[in-house]
């Protein structure tokens, strides 16, 4: 099972929740941070790192003996990363998606495929937990290909020993934050009850909606602001599975790279009980799942 | 004489440099002794989410042009325009097409060594 805790504003939680859910959590898990461009889970579960690689992404190089300048590449290419200008076959390797495409196309064999570093995956072990995440090489401008390596190391890990994974996601409702929970069986929207967090949530509920995964709503900072978050969830469908308390002593908790489930027996209840209710969301789509199989 | 690109916001010698380079509204083709012109339209480049600059630079050598007048030119249009063996003047902005063309005639610019704006990305 999956969970993807993810938000449309940064800042409301994700990462709060993320090691909070990790804490409690009564089965194998593999703690993932697939917020590359800003990794924060580790400064809260401060693993112990066994292994760092680099993660890179094929992309064209040329040999010009051989170019016809056809451009037969420059015209499949939908990102401008190869162009053919005059007689000068250029590439542009930062703009490249990766998709070899020029590759297979090019009739001479003029391109080869080289690389362009992405960033570094690291794995270990946090307490119980199994952990995983990706940092964004610095200049990099695309996240997206590093997190299909960090899955991809994901997937290795799962199937060497199978395990409950919970995603810590990038904010925004762009490619980054589409490909951290498309993967999921249950998605979070960690919100705040404020006009940021209610326009962020609205956004958020939107653009993952169409993947057709259950939702819940995680309202942090309970207490603060208005009513209009809750009133969005109640006409949206949204269900709030669970409110975590607008409390100082939560702040001090994270300001001091602790995780909330360390600060109150109450907030330790309140995390398990989230737990359970993510447990339930799954099991559930899981039987209708099911059904609609047998429908078929 | 050889053939100059000037970006402009209309197809017209009367328009308006377009400060912009990749994201152009156009290209005036411009012979500068007859002062005949071809207008070319670089619309959908501003629909692009990246590479702009890199196909406004295809467009102008497709052209012909072996000079680019404009206002700001970023690293990989400059890239792909030397590729091409197209020059870059740049700082034309705030000025008329014609304007630009008849400071490109009194000599009264300089030929750019580096792009005079930065990427988006990086």
């Amino acid at each position: 099972m999956i969970v993807a805790v993810a938000s449309g504003k940064g800042g409301t939680g994700k990462t709060t929740v993320s090691a909070a859910l990790v804490s409690v959590w009564e089965a194998p898990v593999i703690a993932t941070d697939l917020d590359v461009e800003e990794p924060n889970l580790h400064l809260f579960l401060r693993p112990e790192i066994s292994e760092t690689i680099k993660a890179f992404l094929e992309v064209p190089v040329a040999d010009e003996t051989r170019c016809t300048y056809c451009a037969q590449c420059a015209d499949l290419c939908q990102f401008k990363a190869i162009s053919v200008l005059g007689e000068t076959l250029v590439t542009f390797p930062e703009m490249c998606h990766g998709c070899g495409g020029c590759l297979s196309i090019c009739p001479e064999g003029a391109l080869s495929a080289g690389t362009r570093e992405l960033g570094e995956i690291s794995w270990g072990r946090a307490d119980g937990a199994a952990f995983l995440m990706g940092r964004l090489r610095v200049g990099e401008a695309m996240s997206p290909p590093l997190m299909r390596a960090v899955k991809g190391k994901l997937n290795e890990m799962i199937a060497e020993k199978s395990a409950d994974v919970i995603i810590d996601a990038p904010p925004g409702v762009s490619c980054p934050a589409v490909n951290a929970v498309m993967d999921a069986d249950v998605i979070l929207l960690v919100t705040e009850p404020t006009p940021f967090g209610l326009y962020d949530l609205k956004l958020a509920h939107k653009a993952f909606q169409p993947l057709g995964k259950p939702m819940g709503a995680v309202i942090n900072r309970a207490g603060l602001g208005s009513t209009s978050v809750y009133d969005y969830c109640s006409e949206s469908g949204v269900d709030i599975i669970a409110e975590i308390p607008y409390d100082p002593d939560i702040a001090k908790a994270y300001a001091g790279g602790n995780v909330i489930t360390e600060v109150s027996d109450n907030l330790q209840t309140l995390i398990r009980n989230l737990a359970t209710r993510v447990r339930s969301m799954a099991k559930n789509t899981a039987k209708n799942n099911v059904r609609e199989a047998l429908h078929d | 004489m050889k053939k100059i690109a000037v970006t402009c916001e209309a197809p017209t010698l009367n328009a308006q440099v377009d400060p912009r380079f990749g994201r152009a509204a156009g290209f005036l083709i411009v012979d500068p002794e007859t002062m005949e012109y071809e207008y070319i339209d670089n619309g959908a480049s501003q629909a692009m989410a990246q590479g702009a600059g890199i196909q406004a630079a295809e467009i102008v050598a497709r052209s012909g042009a072996k000079i680019v007048l404009t206002g700001f030119v970023g690293p990989k249009a400059f890239q792909a325009l030397s590729a091409a063996g197209i020059q870059v003047a740049h700082g034309f902005d705030n000025s008329t097409v014609r304007q630009a063309i008849e400071r490109y005639k009194a000599g009264d610019y300089e030929l750019a060594a580096e792009p005079n704006r930065q990427g988006h990305w990086s």
